[in-house]
């Protein structure tokens, strides 16, 4: 496999782990604070909310996968071209839909699918180009 | 009206200068040498030195709190599709700033991802 394609491939590996890294992270966090309910905004509120967080599994799994997101996005473009990571990084909204009718059963609108194809292949065009154009050798690390 | 444009204007500023600014310290940092958790840590501990994370930082910060604002002064069909604009400013600030070759083809993925983030967003179920 040449520099190009390994580097391409390695790429879209990372962006599809912070698809995945931020997708289930956020998750955790929404159903953590759901878990916790409505937060009063006073100084008792805020303090009886933050003490909750704290004790919350599902919060700390939360935010262990946006710490991981965050690592995954970094790697990514420490290898790749900004302007390859961050288009590719849309594919999330086609993840999240094909959540929402495999887990939440729920019925998505012909509008939708169709800006879900339009990211796809947009990603796809954008996966098509060199990732790396401003430093294309090999790399330091064999990754 | 005008104080809306102007967070716009200031949010999307923000989001893309924040982004730029973490991808330009990122690669003067370099790859992690692996996946080992120690590789890892050394790879933060770098980042974290690097002057220009600590400017992406607070402008990825103003973003997200300039937006939280937007959504309380306009409505959610203007926010969207102006936020969705990051993809095209972005790879512009890549173009630019970064001095990356954007081809045709990325520029014509980039103009439909952000068109169908647009679209998906607008829908409401995200």
């Amino acid at each position: 496999m040449s520099h190009e394609h390994r580097l391409r491939f390695k790429t879209l590996v990372m962006v599809l782990l912070m698809v995945v890294c931020a997708n289930t992270g956020d998750l955790m966090l929404a159903r953590g604070m759901k878990q916790i309910g409505n937060v009063e905004i006073s100084f008792p509120g805020l303090r009886q909310a933050l003490l909750s967080t704290i004790q919350s599994g599902s919060i700390w799994i939360g935010i262990l996968f946006l710490i991981a997101f965050t690592l995954c996005y970094m790697t990514a473009v420490s290898w790749a071209d900004y302007s390859f990571v961050m288009p590719a990084g849309a594919f999330g909204y086609a993840v999240q839909t094909m959540l929402a009718i495999v887990v939440l059963h729920e019925l998505v609108s012909p509008k939708r699918w169709i800006g879900v194809a339009m990211i796809c292949v947009g990603v796809l065009l954008v996966g098509q180009t060199k990732p790396n154009t401003t430093n294309p050798g090999p790399g330091v690390t064999g990754l | 009206m005008t104080r809306v444009i102007l967070m716009l204007v200031f949010f999307v500023l923000c989001n893309t200068g924040g982004e730029l600014a973490m991808s330009y310290g990122v690669k003067q940092v370099g790859e992690p040498q692996s996946f080992r958790p120690m590789a890892l840590l050394r790879f933060v501990w770098a980042a974290a030195r690097n002057s220009w994370l600590w400017v992406a930082l607070p402008l990825l910060a103003a973003s997200f709190y300039s937006l939280l604002i937007l959504f309380s002064w306009a409505p959610v069909s203007v926010v969207i599709p102006a936020s969705a604009s990051n993809y095209i400013v972005g790879t512009f600030g890549a173009k630019y700033l970064l001095k990356e070759d954007v081809s045709f083809k990325r520029w014509l993925g980039v103009i439909l991802v952000c068109v169908g983030v647009t679209v998906v967003l607008l829908t409401g179920k995200v």
